[in-house]
Order: structure tokens, then sequence, then C-alpha cells
């Protein structure tokens, strides 16, 4: 069989595969987004997409399981809060064919505002939890996850975390297995989650957990490697990896694959075989609270950091003292903050945002979240997707109730707003909010990596699409006053926003001008130069934050290298001493 | 064979996705167990990027920590600094001659710090070249990176691996020559 390195994403995509999943869906997220990103590469076996958002994506994928094939979704580890309202009543309902939730944690944060442990999902849901260690993991314990979704009647929840997902090894792959759709029959006591019925499914969500807890106990994803009865270490996830770099060469291992319900006859038969019993596991101590409550006696968390993920030295300074070997060098780098890139369409609408403050603008997670850095400064608050619209309202609110005349701008991007900006912007209507919505349409979910969304025009499968329009969709709620600007024309851009100030109809902003990194559209590019002899070093250039642009020897100096010729510079120049050249 | 373990740092855009392949296609085809890590997300151009590989007979950890790396290839000289203690006190640093100054140096709101490739020879022992005039010399900026690789192949002393014919195949056929050239080039310019 061939063998290839493969990311944890890519396998997870090959393990779907290869276990015959028919139906898929996801909302690009880090460290995610490349499971859906490589699933097109099956797609005369099966069907995948780009959902508007988490919760549409895990109800696409178990309607298909309940229709009868096996399914997929996937999303970041904030993600599944926005599913999670399908996945717990899916629990009760139950499945007709495997149903499979992938959520990709985030320890330490790379590219995520929390590192929220979603193990505590499966334990709260009633659900089964699968964690594999590395690529091969990720793609064959698909085959068991789908398998013990069929045996217990339940939805499986597959974690892994950044060093799962993003990580490379090598992938021994195999075949598809073609499943038979299991035919669809009506029942509606399974699936419709009326009171009556759910009342009488619970009791069988506690049989079924029981029944797989037995299961766990002899499931071929948690194995023992005896070594030897000093030490013992029960792990799971890559914290297997960091555990075996770290530890003596006899120390016996419990490997966890099947996370809950715990194989709790298992680990204390492996616990009486070692003299002393660790649980290392990145975050929470999440399988040590209830090895302990079992009555166990382990090291977990006194030692281990429930901060940050680990890595062997961490964990080695952690359990043993031992303190990294390293030089320290007499200079010290200078840090390389992300900024938005040259000529990127947000830079026109923040720095016109910079320039006034007696308003609030409440932002949202993408790209533009860098609005919000120096030295733009632009932003007041970010929280989650869909925020910027809603957490404005509520801050319009106090304003209005405490008499403060601040008028707040509630900014998000074109994929944020499908994927949970219409809801707010209907509340800004109905509820009267003195917010003005801002949508920085640059016609790609950018973040994440240039994936489509519901206005994009095209799809996953790379078909063309139905390109939805976002002035239609405020038009139709009953926006009156909605101002397309390219956001670039900083006069353009500074009049719709003193526009929309002045609005008696309720008004919003639409800013377009495609995300320069798509690679489908012909971009017009040049350079913009600076005339040194007209330049006085006023700096007021440097405001528009963009990194094409050097200051030195007391002028400003623009990096050909760098720079699209995008003119925002140029506009704020008061001496005229930039210009572009077009190429 | 024990685990050995490189770093790759550099700034985005510098090409050090393509010089971890060819690492890594060369690694597994001498027969060892291979696994690389690198962080995605929040990649905007410009950011400092770093990949780790390692390889041996049997890997666990796809990362490592401070101190672990026996090998670090530096494709800006900042970076080199930035991920220094990361080095083994014995390791060995192939570091590039280049400058790119971060957005606040370019703002002129601090200095690039001066004496980075100085600290670096003081601290390990490192091989230095100035790969982006030595690639400019054969007609293509772009292949920097390849320069570095070669560079880092005599550091990393596996000479029984055929790299030529790996990065021949790595890049697109209208570009080999250049790159073998490149990787030449830099061989030779490694000191």
């Amino acid at each position: 069989m061939e063998r290839c390195l493969m990311s944890g994403n890519e396998a997870i995509a090959r393990g779907a595969y290869e276990a015959g999943a028919r139906v898929c869906a996801a909302y690009p997220g880090t460290p995610s987004t490349e499971i859906f990103e490589n699933l097109p590469l099956y797609k005369s076996d099966l069907y995948c997409e780009w959902a508007p958002n988490e919760k549409v994506a895990a109800e696409v994928a178990y309607g298909a399981a309940v229709a009868g094939v096996r399914s997929l979704c996937a999303m970041k580890h904030v993600g599944l809060n926005v599913a999670a309202d399908p996945v717990f009543t899916a629990a009760y309902n139950g499945v007709n064919a495997g149903f499979v939730v992938v959520t990709a944690d985030d320890p330490s944060m790379h590219s995520s505002q929390n590192e929220q442990d979603n193990r505590y999902y499966a334990r709260m849901a009633r659900i089964a939890l699968i964690e594999p260690s590395d690529s091969q993991e990720c793609k064959d314990f698909l085959q068991e996850a789908y398998s013990i979704s069929e045996r217990f009647d339940m939805p499986v929840l597959y974690r892994t975390t950044t060093r799962v997902s993003h990580s490379k090894s090598l992938v021994t792959l195999g075949n598809r297995t073609e499943i038979p759709v299991n035919p669809y029959k009506k029942n509606a006591q399974k699936y419709i989650c009326a009171p009556a019925n759910a009342y009488k499914n619970h009791p069988k969500v506690e049989e079924n957990l029981e029944l797989l807890e037995e299961y766990s106990n002899v499931c071929p994803l948690n194995r023992v490697e005896l070594n030897g009865g000093k030490i013992g270490v029960i792990t799971a996830s890559v914290a297997y990896q960091y555990a075996k770099d770290v530890f003596p060469e006899d120390t016996s291992f419990l490997k966890l694959g099947l996370t809950y319900p715990l194989p709790m006859q298992l680990i204390r038969e492996f616990a009486s075989k070692v003299e002393k019993l660790y649980v290392i596991e990145e975050l929470e101590p999440f399988m040590e609270e209830q090895i302990k409550a079992a009555g166990i006696d382990c090291i977990g968390k006194e030692l281990v950091s429930r901060m940050y993920e680990l890595n062997p030295q961490r964990l080695r300074e952690m359990l043993f003292g031992t303190k990294p070997d390293t030089k320290k060098l007499p200079v010290e780098a200078v840090s390389r903050p992300p900024a938005l890139c040259p000529g990127c369409p947000h830079r026109g609408f923040f720095y016109t945002m910079s320039k006034g403050r007696d308003y609030v603008v409440t932002g949202d997670i993408g790209c533009y979240t860098l609005g919000g850095s120096a030295p733009l400064n632009a932003l007041d608050s970010c929280v989650c997707m869909g925020g910027g619209f809603t957490v404005g309202m509520g801050m319009a609110k106090a304003f209005e109730q405490t008499g403060q005349k601040k008028k707040v701008f509630g900014v998000l991007g074109d994929s944020t707003f499908f994927h949970s900006g219409m809801t707010g912007a209907a509340e800004i209507l109905y509820n009267k909010g003195s917010v003005i919505p801002v949508v920085l349409d640059n016609s790609i979910t950018g973040m994440t990596g240039h994936q489509d969304n519901p206005g994009s025009g095209f799809t996953l499968q790379g078909d063309l699409a139905e390109s939805i329009k976002i002035e239609d969709v405020l038009s139709a709620y009953g926006y009156k006053n909605i101002i397309i600007v390219d956001p670039q024309d900083l006069t353009a851009m500074q009049k719709a926003v003193d526009d929309a100030l002045a609005s008696e109809s309720p008004a919003a902003i639409i800013t377009r001008r495609p995300c320069l990194l798509i690679k489908r559209i012909k971009h017009s590019t040049g350079l913009c130069e600076v005339s040194t002899d007209k330049c006085i070093g006023c700096k007021k250039c440097l405001k528009v934050g963009c990194p094409a642009i050097v200051f030195k020897d007391k002028k400003s100096n623009i990096y050909p290298t760098q720079c699209v010729g995008c003119t925002v510079c140029a506009q704020v120049c008061p001496v005229g001493a930039i210009a572009r050249k077009e190429s | 064979m024990e685990k050995k373990s490189a770093v790759l740092v550099g700034v985005g855009g510098q090409g050090a996705i393509l010089v971890a392949k060819i690492l890594v296609e060369g690694l597994m085809r001498a027969g060892y167990d291979v696994k690389t890590s690198e962080v995605h997300g929040m990649s905007q151009r410009g950011g400092s990027v770093s990949t780790q590989v390692h390889w041996g007979e049997k890997i666990y950890s796809p990362v490592i920590g401070k101190g672990e790396a026996d090998l670090m290839l530096a494709f800006e000289k900042m970076e080199a600094v930035r991920y220094a203690e990361f080095l083994k006190p014995e390791g060995v640093a192939v570091i590039n001659d280049y400058e790119i100054p971060s957005s606040s140096i370019a703002a002129g709101l601090c200095e690039y710090p001066q004496g980075c490739l100085e600290a670096m020879q003081d601290s390990f022992r490192c091989y230095t070249l100035n790969a982006g005039d030595t690639a400019i010399s054969l007609g293509n900026a772009k292949c920097m990176n390849i320069v570095l690789f070669g560079a880092m192949t005599k550091a990393l002393g596996m000479d029984d691996i055929d790299w030529e014919s790996i990065i021949r195949e790595a890049v697109p056929e209208k570009l080999a020559e250049l790159n073998i050239a490149a990787y030449r080039a830099g061989r030779a310019a490694a000191k």
C-alpha cells in the first residue's frame, strides 16, 4: 500500500473517503480548514460543501445520517459552540448511519480567541469522544468512529488539536469501503424531538452510553503498552507523543483513542500494575478528574499546566524540573505582528474610522480584526462571529438608556455576514438600534485562506453558484439607505460614513473590493513611488499601517516588491509626494 | 539512529515550505521516519514563520521545545535570533545574511537590532552566506531559498542523499537548471 506524508487534516479527509462517507459539510476555521479543502479530491465518491456556518454544517451532516448515509462535519473548537444546538439533540434522536462531528481545538490559541477544551462537549451531550494522536490515526480511527456511531446510535465527537491537525507524518493509505445506504424509514418517536419523545429517548441515551463504556474496555482504539511496573502513564491525543519522548523507556502506557466514556475497568487494571500513575493531557483535567472520582490515585494537573499546548521540553520541565539547555544571546528580535496586507481593501475603511473618535466601532472575527492593531487602532471590541453587529447593538442601547449620544458602527465581513451577521442585521432594524451595520465585502473568506461562501459565486466542489447579494438581503429586511462604496477611495469612504451618520432612514454601508489575493480575479496592479524631493517627512502615510512603507533617513520610502499601488498612502499625503505608476 | 530535529525559520513568503518539502522527501527516501510541524492561520504576509522537521528510526513528538534542535536554517538573520533558544548548545545554524525589517521597524518606531549575525556566531557553530546576492547573481532573486537549502545540506552532512534529483522533481521543469545551480552555489558559499 502507498505510504505518504500527510497532515492530520489531509488524513481525516482521506479517512472519510475510505470509511465511505457520502455527505460532508463544514464552515472553515483554523486549525480545521484543510480537512474540507482536501475533500474535493474525492468528489466523485462523496458530496462536500462549505455551509454558511457550523450549525448549518452539523444539521446538513446530521440530516444525511438520518437519511441513511455516513456523514461528516468539521469545525474549529469555537465553531462547536455555534453547532452545539443540533449536536445535543442529535444525541437524543440518534442516527440511521454514522455521523461524525470533527472539532479541531487550538491549545495556545495560535489563531483563536480562546483555548476551550471541547472534550467536555462529549460528556455533556452524552456522546462518544475519539481522539487521534497522529495522521495515521486521524485516518484509521474514522472507520471505528463510524461503526461506534452506528452500533451505539449516537453522534461521535472526533477531536484533534492544532498539532494533530497541522503536523505531518507518514500514512499508509487504504481503499474505500462502500457502505450500502441504510434505507430511511419514517420514525416519529425517534426523529421528532417533541418533549414526550425526548423524555422516552433520554433513557436510551444512557443505556447506549453504558453499553459503549463496556465496549471501551475492549475497543481497539485503547491499548496498553506494558514495559515495566514502576511508572504508568494514561494519555491520549498528541500528549501521547510528548509523553513517549519524555518518560523513561521502562514506562508503561495506556494510550487511549476512545476517551469518552473512559474505559474505567481497563484503567483500574492498568493502575494496579504500576507503582506510580500519571495522567498526561493537554488543557483541562478531563480524564484525570473522572479517574480520581473513580477512586484511582494519579498525578496530573498538580504538575502539568492546564494552560497552553505542551511539548516534550515543557513536559520534562513540569514533571521533573529539567530546565532547557539554551544559550542566551545579547541581542533581541523585534516582533513581527500581523498586519493588513499591502493593498488590503479593509485599510481604507479602518483609516477613515481611525480619524473620528466620537463613535464606537465593534468588530468581528476575520482579517479585519487587524483593524484594531496599531497604528489604525480603529476597533473597540471583538468577541465572536456575528458579534460585530449585536455587541454593538447592546452598547448602543446602553448609551441610549443613559443619555449618551454615541453612535456605533458594527463591522463584519461578507462570509461572517452569511455566518451569523444576518440575524444581527434584523435585530438592529427590528429593535431600532442606533447602530450602522458595515459589511466589509472582499468577496471571500479571507483569514482562513480563501474559502468560498454564499456571496462568492462558487461552491467547494468548484461549481458555479448563485452569488447572494448582501445589499439585496439588507434591502429585503428594510434598510432604506444602503451605501455601497469602494473603500480604497478615501473621499468616497469618508462621504459614506458621513452620509450614514446623517441618514434619517435606517442606513447600512457595504465596502466592496475583492481581496487582492483572490487568484481567479485579474487585479489592476501598479506601484506607488515617493518623490524624495517632495516628501516633507511628516509621517502621515505611516498612519495607514501599510507594511510596504518604510521610514528611512527622515523620508518615506515604498518597497517596490511589496507595494501593489492601492494609493491609500498617496491619498493621505498632504504634499502630493506619492504617485502611482501603472505596470 | 538518534532523533534529529531541524527548525526552518524566516518571514512569510520566503519559500521555506518548498525547502521543507525537499528536505522531507530526501529523508523519507533515506528510510527515516519523519514528522513535521508548522502553525497556520493569521498567515498575513510578512509574519514570522517556522517549520520543524524531525527524523530518525521512530519519531513520536511532531514538535520540540527550547534547547532541542540540532540544526537551524534561518532565511533572515533577526529570525535566527528569535528562534536561537530552540537550538541545542552544540547545535549548528545556517544563516542568511539578509534583513527584512518588521512593520514597526519600517514605520521608524524602532531599529533593526544590530549584531544578529555576530551574536549567533559567538554562541553557535554557524554557516553564514548572503543567499540574496547569490540568487541575484544567478539571475533570479526567487531561488534564494534553494541557495540556502544547498548551504543547509553542507551542515546536514547527509551526502548519500541525491538532493539534486529531488530538487529537479520538486520545481517546475523550466526552473530546474536554475535551482540546481542555486543548490550548488549555496553549498559552495556556506562557510
